[in-house]
């Protein structure tokens, strides 16, 4: 069989299991379609919510973030899963207490005032969307490479499948299928990293096989890889940070915008105990958890697999590094991954001193420079695309076509249920809290289920559309949801359940203020709605206020947002009696009940 | 909504109590051993590296899954003891 009949086989019959488990479990009424029937048990939410979570972003691109970048990046683990921490402290079993649908339902209700509602309704939209737009275009790249048809046929793919199983779905629909989708990648992800750790440190434990010793050489994997790339003039792979503010200020922006992310948020309404939500959140990290403590694993051997194909006498025990750098791969033999890799225009080759041979090494770096003349290097010649990373993999480590049929089966389906998820808290904001609690109160259950689905629709055309012109920022799109969600949500949700006195003038202020900061340090670096050409200043770390990184400046924005609210408060009256009542519940578990209608 | 008002203030309490301890240990594996205080733990050797890279890549992230299990199972025992669970 082909390795196209086997991709095919591996992605349709995935594919057959999500859509066949959406109609088994066909949304009835609204309850059902936004929150499940409240009825889903801890560990089944939290599998569900591990597969929101991980987008193409963790699944395909984090791990090649660190291959290339080492400690440096670890900003990544860190927060995204410190995140869930917050999130089961500070938010998720309150919410579930207060007991309705959205986020802009709580922000509306906690602070009396439909402005703080159409902000918060603002907020979430704009967050999604750009988180939205990163999926289609991931879900895009995987179905083109795997199926092998153009990039722009691949969205539109990704596109049906989502629009299918989130609008005939809905909550529970999605919550079933998430669960088949989180078994997919997992597997998916960890099956090719065993027989990677297998082969270069004979532990097939992923996590302990990046500790131990590297077979082929005799010493720790890290050690090796470090000296391995040293002898290519990059820095060494586990070396320190010089910016440790910058670097706190990530990690942080990335752990409030996880617990600011509506649709990680709404996971919470969906257990049957506000002890539940708790469980939950801790359940949601352990699934991830097994993803995200392979990925540096992953990364990590990744990296010297890489390396030791264009440098293969620098895989074993190496006495002279410069001798093994002269014996750099010739082009003629390069093995068929990157053949098919180029293909797809994700790895470059370019011989730019025609010699026949592939020479990768850091040409930037000033002092290397002299040792690469000497040996005639006229440049590094091979640009990697840090995202095919993950995908590779299984071929680079030469595992059966069945592994990489997996791989892109898992691929898809990250990227699909996290669209999925996101699809589902846009079109609850617009028809719910929208529609149904500020326009028409009067619409039927009904008609208030065909406007989310209409939503939903409108939501996925828009993303599309964004995704087939892509407008070159998919990195900076995720952060820019990450500091969007971190800067205004969170700390309005954080101050609604642990500051009684805080009033709707003080969370509009705070909330527009985050927002707002957030969005114009970003746009002064990235451009204006990210229009290339518009950014008033390069974005480079000298022109860095403080050296805080756009990507880092939702905690911040988060600090402003706090700061302006508690401000705004004491000079403002203090929320009615019955607001302060609201708060005094929700902080207690007793009486919780079923999610309420209303 | 708890019968008891000094009795509901005495769990938010407990409640408040446990989140700061919790947060304490939460930022001291991840912004303080994995970021702020590696080079103070750069003579401890982890596997070819040291632990700060190890609670960076590692240990914190199995330190965020303890934390949140510990304050699932420290709250039940609060919302029996105030007989304000469900």
């Amino acid at each position: 069989m082909s390795q196209f009949a086997i991709n095919l086989l591996f992605v349709g019959a995935s594919f057959a299991l999500y859509i066949g488990i959406a109609i088994w479990a066909r949304a009835g009424s609204t309850k059902d379609f936004y929150v499940a029937g409240g009825g889903v048990h801890p560990i089944t939410n939290g599998m569900a919510t591990a597969a929101d979570w991980m987008s193409a972003a963790s699944f395909i691109s984090m791990a090649g973030l660190l291959a290339s970048g080492g400690y440096a990046n670890s900003t990544f683990l860190m927060g995204w899963t410190g995140g869930y921490v917050i999130l089961a402290m500070l938010l998720a079993p309150y919410l579930r207490k207060f007991g309705k649908f959205t986020v802009p339902d709580f922000i509306g209700d906690r602070f009396y005032s439909n402005t703080a509602r159409l902000v918060a309704v603002i907020c979430l939209i704009v967050a999604s969307v750009t988180y939205v737009i990163g999926q289609m275009t991931g879900a895009g790249v995987a179905f083109s490479r795997f199926l092998e048809v153009p990039n722009t046929a691949g969205i539109w793919i990704a596109a049906a499948i989502v629009f299918l199983y989130a609008v005939f779905g809905g909550m529970k629909g999605i919550t079933y299928t998430q669960v088949a989708q989180y078994v997919v990648l997992i597997v998916a992800y960890t099956i090719p990293a065993v027989f990677i750790a297998l082969q270069l440190t004979g532990n097939p434990i992923p996590m302990f096989g990046m500790f131990s010793t590297h077979t082929e050489s005799g010493i720790p994997l890290l050690a090796k890889l470090n000296d391995v790339v040293n002898a290519l003039g990059f820095q060494d792979y586990t070396a320190d940070v010089d910016n440790k503010l910058n670097m706190v200020l990530f990690t942080l922006s990335l752990m409030v915008g996880t617990a600011g992310l509506p649709h990680v948020i709404i996971r919470f309404f969906t257990v049957p105990k506000v002890a539940d939500a708790r469980w939950s959140a801790g359940w949601a990290l352990v699934f991830i958890a097994l993803l995200y403590l392979t990925a540096p694993a992953v990364g990590s051997m990744a990296r010297l697999n890489l390396a030791t194909t264009v440098y293969p006498e620098m895989a074993g025990q190496v006495e002279d590094y410069d001798a093994a750098a002269e014996q750099a791969l010739i082009y003629e033999d390069r093995p068929n991954w990157i053949r098919t890799w180029e293909e797809t225009g994700l790895i470059n080759f370019d011989d730019k001193n025609n010699d026949g041979r592939i020479q990768v090494y850091n040409d930037s770096n000033e002092e290397y420079a002299e040792i690469a003349e000497s040996r005639g290097w006229e440049g590094s010649e091979l640009t990697v695309n840090n995202d095919i990373l993950v995908l590779a993999n299984p071929e680079i480590a030469n595992l059966p076509g069945w592994v990489i049929g997996l791989i892109a089966a898992g691929g898809i389906a990250a990227a699909l249920s996290t669209a999925a998820g996101l699809l589902l808290a846009i079109s609850s904001a617009i028809s719910h809290d929208l529609i149904k609690t500020m326009i028409n109160p009067k619409i039927t259950e009904k008609g208030e289920m065909l406007a989310a689905r209409i939503s939903m629709a409108g939501a996925i055309l828009v993303a599309t559309y964004l995704g087939l012109n892509p407008p070159g920022f998919a990195a900076q799109t995720v952060a820019l949801a990450f500091g969007i969600a971190g800067a205004s949500l969170f700390p309005a949700l954080m101050m609604g359940i642990f500051s009684k006195k805080m009033n709707n003038s003080g969370a509009v202020a705070g909330m527009l203020a985050g927002l707002g900061c957030t969005l114009l340090y970003i746009f002064t670096y990235l451009g204006w709605l990210f229009i290339p050409g518009t950014n008033m200043l390069a974005n480079t770390p000298e022109n860095w206020l403080f050296g805080i990184s756009p990507l880092s400046f939702g905690a911040v924005g988060a600090m402003i947002n706090f700061i302006v609210a508690f401000s705004v408060r004491s000079v403002t009256q203090e929320p009615p009696q019955e607001i302060q009542d609201l708060v005094e519940s929700v902080r207690y578990p007793k009486g919780a009940g079923m999610a309420v209608d209303h | 909504m708890a019968d008891d008002k000094s009795n509901a203030a005495e769990y938010w309490k407990a409640n408040v109590r446990t989140i700061i301890g919790c947060l304490a240990v939460w930022a001291f594996v991840s912004y303080g051993c994995a970021i702020l205080f590696r080079p103070l733990l750069a003579s401890i050797p982890v596997g070819g590296t040291d632990l700060g890279f190890w609670f960076a890549q590692q240990g914190s992230i199995l330190t965020f899954i303890v934390l949140i299990f510990f304050y699932a199972w420290k709250m039940n025992k609060l919302d029996e003891k105030f007989g304000l669970g469900e």
